[in-house]
């Protein structure tokens, strides 16, 4: 198992001609990025300034044409991989939601009398209830308490950095990390586990955590998880909102004699009520999709499951794709009218701008 | 569960270097040491087929990958069929992907007969060739080749095995103690009185295997379901043709929780009966080592998670015997699973090595390797050289044993690597044996 380099030497090539590769495409197509619309340009002034000399009154649109075809071209692309990765397999997901488990017969709505008469399948929905209604109130309000509590306070870079920091691990790391803070020993080893030795300090019996001792609580303790990781991005944004407060509402608020909790609810939250619903929304979305976590954590145990890690076992585990691609029709649908709120939420936005 | 029959260690650092290997195996090949080899070519005449490729995808990784690649590097020498062996510790939903996806693998070793049948039923599967049904039929027992067997056709000749029905226990604390190896059920249980009634716990057991969790638990049911039931019940059960909460069913799954829910009796070491299901199956044994636990039921693979150093012989510091049966008069059940090579594609060339991975030279190659159980009846006992390997190779040899596999994995994916995995991590957890069969019957596939 000596590493020789030399024998490696036609792996290196080709990582080179990945680059080469790389550069010159990406290269050539911002220079042709750059280049086209420019002479284009050039070439309507030169055309209207030569029709404006002449006299010729110029009908509104003209030499249009031709840049229309342009941005179909450079639309083209994004708009097939769209079509193959977005849109055939959302079609094709849906028909296979009605077919069998092989996807050889038509079986109606059965699957989605499965989906909805499981008492194990309605856990799991109930489950991605309490996430989606839990993460992005706790993580939005927990993100906007700090950001208004460091703001221009001391040491706020490091402040931020701090809670901004579970954002860069990923699902699966903040997973690993948590798992042992709830690792359970019986009482009469050490504990390896954060939460249980704390019990144990406090002179507890250990606990474990994850089996689930009512009310949910595994599936909280799993939400703390995602918390903890969506309250940095909730900070970052928010924090940014708050101080692209224009600074004379906030003088002419004080100069009336507001006090810390008058300007709170009638300046800084109207003021930044785009951001927050921005961030709502994309918790919203993320929470609705969350796999990572739970996979890691206990793999839909315990009746912890969710409907991403449901629709993955069903599929792709289970060779159950009838059951699987329901779940992720139901999906879908429960995203749509998030996705329709947040899109008329940008254009009333525009309209008021 | 293809995970019973590898050791998780589950390194990332172990794949890597895996990884590694293979390129460095791709790059060199003639420095390598084909220790196994008599470095004669005639023997693989029949397999010739100079300057082709066939890949293979299976569970298995790590160390047992390099043994693997190891057994046929003669055979890639001498024919010039390279071979590229991938190891995924998501083989089992992977594969399934990859086939759909129009990128199989020549050959894939695939450990569950339900999902053989599920291939084969789609078409994706290849028939094996005149010359590879030939050799299964001379090596392997008909017990066997009916698990790769589907609507009448053969798809693959059986490959490593394991046996099931094994207790690990120490030798060493058992001649200090004075106790002697059960041979009935009945001193079983008298056995584990003993030890709890002087205050320590007889059992350890741990469930916990990712996202595999529960497996351990159904092969204790099957295994205790071989032994309260004949095997036809148990080929009934498998089959659905009693249903999964018959009273039979029923019966055996008391039985084993009157050791895995029995807080007197488990869980050595961990806790009470519900750590069980969140102890990883790997760590499941380890407190015999510490003399916080006497017995655990696992299989022969278990030999590969003591640590290093642990001497694992029937005078060493661990070692395992049979899973007595209840009634004497039935023979010796046993409880197995193992993988089969079944290809996607009929090229002479992949023909070839399924053909000579069904052999016995392979297997016997295989097994001077070490950490080798295979059922090929050409497999010379002599070649394996770990206790446990003999013991488990003795056994699958023995013409009277009644052998059966592994239920779970002749179930549909959805019971025997879901809900059945799932209803044991719930049935550990509290919940009862009525509800728990009845939630596994409701989900059979209709």
């Amino acid at each position: 198992m000596n590493f020789d380099l030399a024998d490696q030497a036609d792996k290196f090539v080709m990582l080179l001609g990945g680059l080469v590769a790389f550069v010159v495409l990406v290269g050539g197509l911002l220079l042709v990025l750059d280049v086209i619309p420019t002479r284009l340009a050039t070439r309507r002034e030169a055309r209207l300034a030569a029709a404006a000399d002449a006299g010729v009154p110029i009908a509104a649109g003209a030499g249009r044409g031709r840049e229309g075809w342009l941005a179909a071209g450079f639309l083209a692309p994004a708009l097939l991989l769209l079509a193959i990765g977005l849109i055939f397999p959302a079609v094709r997901t849906t028909i296979l939601s009605f077919m069998n488990r092989d996807s050889s017969a038509f079986v109606g709505f059965d699957n989605y009398t499965w989906m909805f008469g499981q008492p194990d399948i309605q856990a799991v929905l109930l489950n991605t209830l309490i996430w989606v209604l839990v993460v992005p109130t706790l993580a939005t309000t927990i993100g906007l308490i700090y950001a208004i509590l460091v703001d221009k306070a001391r040491g706020e870079a490091v402040a931020k950095a701090l809670i901004f920091l579970p954002m860069s691990i990923s699902f699966v790391g903040a997973s690993i990390i948590w798992k042992f803070v709830y690792a359970y020993r019986s009482g009469e080893q050490d504990q390896i586990g954060l939460l249980n030795q704390i019990v144990v300090w406090f002179g507890g019996e250990p606990q474990q955590w994850l089996l689930g001792q009512g009310y949910k609580l595994n599936t909280l303790l799993l939400i703390v998880i995602m918390i903890w990781i969506q309250a940095g991005f909730a900070m970052v944004i928010l924090s940014a909102a708050i101080k692209a407060i224009p600074a004379e509402i906030v003088e002419a608020a004080r100069i009336d004699g507001t006090n810390a909790w008058q300007m709170f609810w009638r300046i800084t939250l109207p003021a930044i009520r785009p951001a927050v619903i921005v961030v709502v929304v994309t918790i919203t979305i993320a929470t609705l999709k969350v796999f990572d976590i739970v996979r890691t954590m206990t793999n839909g145990n315990y009746e912890t499951s969710v409907i991403a890690n449901e629709m993955y076992n069903q599929s792709f585990r289970y060779g159950e794709t009838g059951h699987g691609s329901a779940l992720a029709v139901f999906l879908f649908v429960l995203v749509i009218p998030i996705v329709i709120f947040q899109i008329r939420n940008i254009r009333k936005q525009r309209s008021e701008a | 569960m293809a995970v019973k029959s590898r050791p998780r260690q589950a390194l990332a650092v172990a794949t890597a270097l895996g990884l590694v290997l293979t390129a460095a195996a791709c790059g060199g090949g003639d420095d390598d040491s084909s220790s196994a080899g008599t470095g004669d070519c005639s023997t693989y005449d029949a397999y010739k087929h100079e300057g082709t490729e066939v890949s293979i995808y299976a569970s298995i990784r790590d160390t047992e990958a390099d043994l693997l690649e190891e057994s046929w590097a003669e055979f890639t020498e001498c024919t010039g069929i390279a071979i590229n062996y991938e190891g995924s510790g998501e083989f089992e939903a992977q594969l399934q992907v990859r086939v759909d996806g129009g990128n199989a693998p020549d050959i894939a070793f695939i450990p569950q007969p339900g999902l053989i049948k599920r291939f084969a039923d789609a078409g994706k599967l290849k028939a094996v060739s005149a010359d590879t049904k030939t050799k299964a039929e001379a090596n392997y027992s008909a017990d066997w080749l009916k698990y790769a067997t589907v609507n009448g056709q053969l798809y693959g000749a059986p490959f490593g095995s394991n046996v099931k029905s094994f207790v690990w226990y120490s030798p060493k604390t058992f001649t200090e103690k004075g106790y002697k190896v059960p041979t009935t059920w009945d001193e079983l249980i008298a056995l584990s009185d003993q030890i709890a009634g002087a205050g320590g716990k007889p059992w350890c057991a741990g469930i916990e295997s990712g996202d595999a969790t529960g497996w351990p638990a159904t092969d204790w049911i099957e295994d205790v379901m071989l032994r309260t039931q004949t095997p036809e019940v148990y080929d009934q059960w498998v089959n659905h043709e009693i249903p999964f909460n018959d009273p039979k069913v029923a019966e055996a799954v008391d039985r084993a929780g009157t050791i895995l829910k029995n807080d007197k009796y488990v869980n050595g070491g961990f806790g009470d009966s519900k750590s069980i299901s969140t102890t990883a199956f790997q760590e499941g044994g380890l407190p015999i080592l510490e003399d916080k636990c006497t017995l655990h039921r696992q299989a022969s693979f278990y030999a590969n998670q003591w640590p290093e150093g642990t001497k694992v012989a029937e005078d060493g510091d661990v070692y395992a015997f049979y899973f007595p049966a209840i009634d004497a008069s039935g023979g010796k059940p046993i409880l197995g699973a193992g993988e089969f090579t079944v290809a996607f594609a009929d090229r002479p060339e992949v023909q070839a090595v399924q053909t000579y991975l069904a052999s016995g030279e392979h297997a016997n190659t295989r097994a001077k390797l070490g950490n080798w159980v295979s059922a090929n009846k050409q497999l010379d006992i002599n070649n394996v050289a770990n206790p446990i390997d003999k013991l488990s190779v003795g056994i699958l040899q023995d013409a009277s044993t009644v052998f059966r596999f592994d239920g779970s994995d002749l179930m549909p994916a959805s019971v025997g690597a879901g809900t059945f995995w799932k209803g044991m991590v719930d049935w550990i957890n509290g919940k009862d044996t009525a509800g728990t069969l009845k939630y596994i019957e409701d989900s059979w596939p209709k």
